[in-house]
Formats: structure tokens, C-alpha cells, sequence
């Protein structure tokens, strides 16, 4: 099939029929901030920080097909401003504490951060009373940390074929459970799975493995995240 | 309500069968243990899943999601007081207060003995006839806190929620299979809705062209979902009957959630037949065989009833196997194809969000009630991937009358861009709150008139995510083009306190938001803090600027037309209502953030130092 022809932020781009708005702009070398997408996940357009304005209408990119001829605000101060508050949002939302966290240098939610300038959220902390889960030999889960972005969830149904992880409540009490009764020992799971690597904060860690990486050179330490889809256009 | 455990295991397989242990019947299966053993335990949640073939955390999942369903045990009545503002301002408190001190335990309890557990609710749909309140699936109406005791005995002496209805409603609400007292209130019929109407004619009628003549007249009548949004019905119905796929699905969305809505409440009581007649004209135009209509689990009282049509109408050839309404009314049919096509009734669960099409598809498929992401859109791969098209129990009542008396008839009748009439469900501070059925162009001060309100300060016009329109906007017409509304109308006179009823919905839709998206998940919650900080007299002026630039995030990032709407509140009576705001915050001037409360921060600590601070005194 012919390539369809669209625009982010007056750059013209050339994408497959059936690709999402963030796979043309991938692989176009633009980066689109994105959460909850993993690649090799099915999209799951629930974080919303991949925002941007189609034809002028808020869509999510990790979801949204391209179409002939439209045109994509991926850089708007308006779309910036949704962004950095979704950032905020989550940030208050859980208990993040970035200065003794495992995660830091590696955590996507704290590179976004960074790179989009949100350096102190403006709204108050939520504080929320969270759990953790140490029960199993080789990993545990700190509920405190977790961004809901759902991508144990499907990582653990869609490629590990074994449903450990699940959402259970809604609202603001929506949470992560496990398939057991109570604890993610009773589970199938597996120190290899896929769902233990995809986790993009420190919501899901392997035991005795921290700090194997030192501090300052750690994956965003030096470059700020995104800049790996941005540097391939340069390569190329 | 002692099982032993072998109980627990056939009872629960015999619930799974009964239901072809399909996991898409997952929400009957839930509600049906519910029902029967007052919880969905752990235990009965793995007995489940091993019978359904799936994994226990799925169960588990559907399970939390409900506000009917629980894995705690609750009593043998759970008493569920109608929480929305209007119950609120008519004194669902007292009510309240009264149910505690009559059961000796608080809200969200329940009692020692395991016989009764009270809990609040948002709108059960009940707003004309406030308080109200639910026990089990039977509904109390116009309560008062000295009856209390005498439920709470009739309860413990007949154990039987229908022995308190001493006088049945009017109209349908008397038939036996319904026996409620609910009133219809319906003040006003029109033309359309609450009118004339005969059993299989318009199916008839509808039989005897093609389907796409069945469409074409629905667009030439420029019908519109009577929903809320107003999409236009005939252009749904050709791209579900284009889409392709040998099987379709209508489904009827009988979820109405809106708080002030009640509306469908009345359609469902006097005009069923024609709701399932629209239906069955529906699945003949866009060639679908399956039919549901999704009822809220707060209309289960109507539940019986409405079986016992379906059942009629099957019984008349107007449903099942080779449709051909000639049977019952002989004469001149000239079918160009019998088809085959039927209904069910997927009972809900409490869970506003499933209004939403999506979120009601897979409510419908046994699991939460989490919109979908579109594209796909249910037109495309809808109810188990079958095209679908999700359509207001008005909308279908509406195209009955089209097919019967015309599209141009019909077109004929209302405003330039909003054909037909609107059922409008009023509420609040006026003398006839109930059901009026009025032409579109119609404006706010008629409708005020007609009810009988007086002193009115504002209007709530389409529910908390339509717009709060105050008094010099009375003028305004109710149609799609300039007020929509799906129904709700909320009357607010001057005595009331509008930032407590914004206060309201925002603890509303933080209740009914599914969580999957930030922004509404979490924006809504730091919207309504803000909001009484503002309140509380802790307010800076920036806050109203944080309200106005958070609220338009949420607006626009939310996922769903629930999160797209919650602002509402906040942004339309900023908007129409802004002194209300500025009168509370004060200027900015120190550069500091008097939102930190230390005192209130210092209780925590106090508890668990088990000694006061010495520093700061709280009180």
C-alpha cells in the first residue's frame, strides 16, 4: 500500500497504513513522550503523557492511527502544559522518592520529568497509604512507586502467558494485584519474566541486583530520555 | 447465611452452568453469587474462575470494580441511601443518621448479626421523589428519618423488602411484576415518547422496505442520540451495517447514571414495548441478530417486568426466529426478509461509567467497566468483536414513531438542528420536580415555569458534566445546538450554596472514575482538593488559575467522555459564576502557599507520639 504523507510540527513524514501517530514518528527520528507504551506491548493509551493535538483535537499518539494529510502539534506550549501536569499527576499521586530509589538514573517517570522541566510538582502530595510485597524470593513489589501504567499487566498475559498481574479497584484506588490470594509468592512468576523487566519505575525489582549500575551512569544520567529515538534520525 | 464449603462448591458450579460457563457472562455469574451469598469471596472468586476457565486475578478484577459487588459480607439487607445532591439537600443526611442510630453501627457497616448493612450511593434515579434510598433491589421513595424504625422492624419481622410498599406507583409501576412504590411523575407526555402506540406496527411498517430504507428514513428525520452527545442515529446505524462481519449487535443503553437523570426511568415503566420495538427495527436495519438492553443495576426492580415483554413479544413473533409480525396482526405484510433477532437484559452493577459505549461493551462482556480505546470503534468491532451499535432507550423509542408516522413528521416537530421532542427528568427546588417530554428549542425559563420553581439562582442543565447556567442565561434554548442535556435538570434556588453542589459532583466523578487514565484518575482529585482549599478560605488567587489551567488538562486529556466532562463543574460555573470564587481567595502576596494546614498535618503524629506538641496546639 502507498505511504501516507502527514505533518508533525510542520515536518513532513511518510508512514505505513496501520502504524500509530508515535511508530511513524519513531521511526521518523521524533520523539513523542510516552509512559505507558513498551515496544513489543500492545498500545495502552492510558497514561496520556504521548498527547498530542491532531488537527487541533487531543489524541493520544500511542494509539492513534496516522491519516493522510493531518497535521500533529507534538510541541505546542499548550501540549507541553498537559504533559508537565500528567507528569505532576503522578509524581502526587504515589510516593515517589527519587534521592533513595533504586530506579533512579534508570526511571522513565523521573527522565520525563527532567526533560520536560518539572523540577517541583505545584500541586500538594496525595500521601496515599500503599503496600509493598516482599514475599517472593526474587522479587518485590512497591506499590508506593507504581504509575498504573499496566505494563506487567499485559507483558505477564501477552508474553510471559501467565496473568500475574491484573487491575483490581477503580478511581484513585485503583491497584496492580496479583493472581494469588494475597501474595505474588503464590504466583507463577519468574525472576526472567518479561513482566519484571518492563516495569519503567521501581514499582517491580529484582532483589539483590541494586545498585550493580553506580549513580551518574545509569541510563538518563547523562542523555535525557527520548534522545535515543532522536539520535537514530541523526545517524541515518 | 451459613454455607459449608462443599455448599459453596455446587452452588457455584450450578451458577457457572447456568450461564455455559462463558467468561463473557462473567458479570451475571458475579452478580448472581452476590445475590446469593451476600459476598464474592476469595474463596467463591477461585471457585469461579476454575469453573469459567480463567485466572482468579480477572475475577477479582471485575469483583472491585462493581459498587454492587463485594468480597466482604454484607448483610441480608444492604440499605443503600441515594447520596446525590438532590437526596443530599432533601435531607438524605438525617436519613442517614437515623438508619445508624436504629442499627447501632455507621455508614459503610454492617451489623453484628449480619442481617443489615448500610451504605450510600449516588443517583439511583430517584430525584423527583427525594430521599430515597435501596434495599436489595426494592426502592423506597419521598423518606422521612422518623421511618426508619418502622423499616427497619418490617424488615426484621416479614424479611421481605417488598412488604414496604403500602401503596403501589401509578401507571406500570402497580403491575404485579414491578409492585413498587415508585411514582412515574411524569407531568408532561409529547408527541413522540409518551404517546399513542401500537404493538408490532411500526415493525411491521419497517419489514415491509429494506433495511436501508429503514436507515434512510432515520436520517431524514435528522434523528439524534438522545444520550447526551447527539450523535446523528441513521449515520451510527449505516457504518454498523457496513462494517464488515455476518453477525452484529444493537445494544440499548438503559444505564442512566447522570445524577438528575430519571428520564429512561419512566420510558422503561410505561413505554417498554416500543423501546424493544426500536430495538428489533434497529437490528433489521443494520442486520444484527443479537440485542441487549444494559440495564442499571439501581432499575433492577423493573427487571421482572420487562422479561415478561420480551417474553410477550416472542410469544407475538415479534422477536426470535423468523420475525413476521403477520402472525398476531394478520393483513398486508410484504416482508422482503423474515429475520431472525433477540433481545436480552445484561443487568449492571453500579458503575456509572458504563454509560459510556465502550465501557458499557465491556460491562457486557463480563469484564470492567474500562472504556476501549478507539479506533476500533464499536461500529467497527464492538460486544466480542462484533460490530456494534450502542443507542439511548429514548433514541429507540424515538425511531417508532419515525417509522410509523414519517420522517417528515417527525423532522417537523422541534428546533432547526434538533428535531423531535426531549424527555427532560427536573429535579430540585421547584413544586413538580418528575418527567416532562417537551419540543427542542424549548428554554430554561419555560421549563422553570412549567415545574414551578421560583427564586431560581442556577440551573445544572445535562447533569454535573453538562454546564451550570445561571439566571441571566434563562433565555437559552435546550437543544443540541445550545444547551444539550441528556435529560438532567437540576433546579438550585437562591438559597443554596453553589460551590458545595460543584464540591459535590467532583467527589462524584472521583467515585465513578474507572482510574484507567491520569487525568481523570488523578486531575479530578487534585482539582476537588483545590476546590476546598478555595472553600475553606485557604485560597489564593492563583488557585483559581490552577483550577482553570488543570481543569482544561483534564478536559482534554481525559480518555473518555466521563474525564472530558468532570471539569465541568468547576470550569462552567467559573465561567458563569466566577464572584462565587473570588469573593473566598485572597491576593497573593507573600509568596507563600497557606495550603499546608500544621495543625491538621500534626495529628498524625500526636497519635502515634501519644502526647500533644508542644510546639503548635491543635484542637
Amino acid at each position: 500500500m502507498a505511504d501516507i504523507t502527514f505533518k508533525i510540527d510542520n515536518v513532513d513524514i511518510k508512514g505505513k497504513p496501520g502504524q500509530t501517530i508515535m511508530e511513524a514518528a519513531d521511526a521518523a527520528g521524533i520523539y513523542i513522550p510516552r509512559l505507558c507504551t513498551y515496544e513489543g506491548l500492545q498500545p495502552h493509551g492510558s497514561c496520556r503523557v504521548c498527547t498530542v493535538f491532531v488537527n487541533g483535537r487531543a489524541q493520544a499518539a500511542c494509539t492513534q492511527p496516522i491519516a493522510e494529510g493531518i497535521t500533529v502539534d507534538n510541541s505546542s506550549e499548550e501540549v507541553q502544559q498537559i504533559r508537565k501536569d500528567i507528569i505532576e499527576m503522578l509524581f502526587v499521586e504515589g510516593n515517589h522518592y527519587c534521592m533513595f530509589c533504586e530506579k533512579s538514573g534508570n526511571c522513565e517517570l523521573q527522565a520525563l520529568a527532567y526533560r520536560l522541566g518539572v523540577l517541583a510538582p505545584k500541586y500538594p502530595y496525595l500521601f496515599p497509604k500503599r503496600d509493598i510485597d516482599a514475599s517472593h524470593k526474587d522479587i518485590f513489589i512497591d506499590r508506593n512507586r507504581c504509575v498504573l501504567c499496566g505494563r506487567c499487566v499485559r507483558a505477564s498475559q501477552d508474553i510471559d502467558g501467565k496473568n500475574v498481574f491484573e487491575f483490581v479497584d477503580r478511581g484513585p484506588d485503583k491497584r496492580v494485584a496479583v493472581n494469588s490470594e494475597a501474595k505474588l509468592s503464590d504466583t507463577e512468576i519468574d525472576v526472567t519474566d518479561k513482566a519484571v523487566e518492563v516495569c519503567p519505575v521501581g514499582a517491580l525489582l529484582k532483589k539483590r541486583v541494586g545498585y550493580a549500575v553506580p549513580i551518574g551512569e545509569r541510563l538518563y544520567d547523562n542523555k535525557p530520555i527520548g534522545s535515543e529515538i532522536e539520535n537514530k534520525n541523526q545517524s541515518s | 447465611m451459613t454455607t459449608t464449603p462443599k455448599d459453596l462448591k455446587k452452588e457455584i458450579a450450578d451458577i457457572c452452568k447456568a450461564c455455559g460457563n462463558d467468561r463473557s457472562r462473567l458479570m451475571d455469574i458475579v452478580r448472581d453469587v452476590q445475590e446469593k451469598f451476600g459476598c464474592v469471596s476469595d474463596e467463591a472468586i477461585n471457585l469461579i474462575a476454575s469453573e469459567v476457565s480463567v485466572h482468579r486475578v480477572e475475577v477479582e478484577s471485575v469483583v472491585s470494580f462493581y459498587a454492587f459487588l463485594s468480597k466482604d459480607q454484607k448483610g441480608n439487607f444492604v440499605i443503600r441511601v441515594c447520596d446525590d445532591i438532590i437526596d443530599r439537600q432533601a435531607g438524605s443526611d438525617s436519613i442517614i443518621s437515623a438508619f445508624e442510630k436504629e442499627l447501632g453501627i455507621n455508614c459503610g457497616e454492617t451489623t453484628a448479626d449480619g442481617k443489615f448493612t448500610l451504605e450510600k450511593t449516588p443517583c439511583i434515579g430517584m430525584c423527583d421523589q427525594a430521599p430515597a434510598i435501596m434495599i436489595n433491589d426494592e426502592i423506597v421513595t419521598n423518606l422521612t428519618a422518623d421511618k426508619a424504625g418502622q423499616i427497619i422492624s418490617t424488615l426484621k419481622e416479614s424479611g421481605d423488602p417488598k412488604k414496604l410498599v403500602a401503596e403501589p406507583g401509578d401507571g406500570n409501576n402497580g403491575n404485579p411484576l414491578v409492585n413498587s412504590m415508585v411514582m412515574n411523575n411524569i407531568h408532561q407526555k409529547g408527541e413522540i415518547v409518551f404517546s399513542e402506540y401500537v404493538s408490532g406496527a411500526a415493525l411491521k411498517e419497517a419489514l415491509s422496505s429494506s433495511p436501508k430504507e429503514v436507515i434512510r428514513n432515520v436520517k431524514a428525520a435528522s434523528l439524534r442520540g438522545r444520550g447526551g452527545a447527539g450523535f446523528p442515529t441513521g449515520m451510527k446505524w449505516d457504518f454498523t451495517r457496513a462494517a464488515e462481519g455476518d453477525k452484529k449487535a444493537i445494544i440499548c443503553n438503559a444505564d442512566e447514571g447522570e445524577p438528575g437523570t430519571f428520564k429512561d426511568r419512566a420510558i422503561l415503566t410505561e413505554c417498554p414495548d416500543m423501546v424493544f420495538e426500536g430495538m428489533t427495527i434497529a437490528g433489521y436495519a443494520i442486520g444484527a441478530d443479537t440485542g441487549i438492553l444494559y440495564l442499571r443495576g439501581e432499575y433492577a426492580y423493573l427487571r421482572k417486568f420487562l422479561e415478561e415483554k420480551l417474553a410477550k413479544r416472542r410469544e407475538n413473533g415479534l422477536l426470535g426466529k423468523n420475525i413476521s409480525p403477520k402472525k398476531r396482526l394478520g393483513g398486508l405484510l410484504k416482508s422482503k426478509s423474515a429475520f431472525d433477532f433477540d433481545i436480552r437484559i445484561q443487568m449492571g452493577a453500579g458503575a456509572y461509567v458504563c454509560g459510556e459505549e465502550t465501557a458499557l461493551i465491556s460491562s457486557c462482556e463480563g469484564s470492567r467497566g474500562d472504556p476501549k480505546t478507539r479506533p476500533p470503534f464499536p461500529a467497527q468491532k464492538g460486544y466480542l468483536g462484533l460490530p456494534t451499535c450502542v443507542n439511548n432507550v429514548e433514541t429507540l423509542a424515538c425511531v417508532v414513531k419515525i417509522i410509523e408516522k414519517g420522517a417528515a413528521w417527525f423532522a417537523a416537530r422541534g428546533s432547526a438542528g434538533s428535531k423531535g421532542t426531549k424527555v427532560l427528568s427536573i429535579s430540585g427546588d421547584c413544586e413538580k420536580p418528575g418527567v416532562y417530554e417537551l419540543p427542542f428549542g424549548t428554554t430554561v425559563s419555560e421549563v422553570l415555569e412549567k415545574t414551578g420553581a421560583k427564586d431560581t439562582a442556577a440551573v445544572q442543565m445535562g447533569g454535573p458534566s453538562g454546564t451550570l447556567v445561571a439566571a441571566n442565561d434563562f433565555g437559552r434554548k435546550i437543544c443540541y445546538d445550545d444547551l444539550a442535556t441528556g435529560g438532567s435538570i437540576m433546579v438550585f434556588s437562591r438559597d443554596r450554596n453553589l460551590l458545595e453542589v460543584v464540591d459535590y459532583f467532583m467527589e462524584f466523578f472521583i467515585e465513578e472514575s474507572c482510574g484507567y487514565c491520569t487525568p481523570c484518575r488523578v486531575g479530578n482529585v487534585l482539582l476537588k482538593d483545590t476546590l476546598e482549599k478555595i472553600i475553606n478560605g485557604k485560597g489564593l488567587t492563583t488557585d483559581i488559575s490552577n483550577l482553570e489551567s488543570l481543569g482544561k488538562t483534564v478536559k482534554l486529556a481525559s480518555r473518555c467522555g466521563l474525564g472530558q466532562t468532570s471539569a465541568n463543574p468547576i470550569l462552567t460555573s467559573l465561567q458563569n459564576f466566577r464572584t462565587l470564587y473570588e469573593n473566598l481567595v485572597k491576593t497573593d502576596e507573600t509568596g507563600m502557599n497557606p495550603s499546608f494546614d500544621i495543625s491538621k498535618a500534626l495529628k498524625d503524629s500526636e497519635k502515634i507520639a501519644e502526647r500533644k506538641s508542644v510546639v503548635y496546639t491543635t484542637e
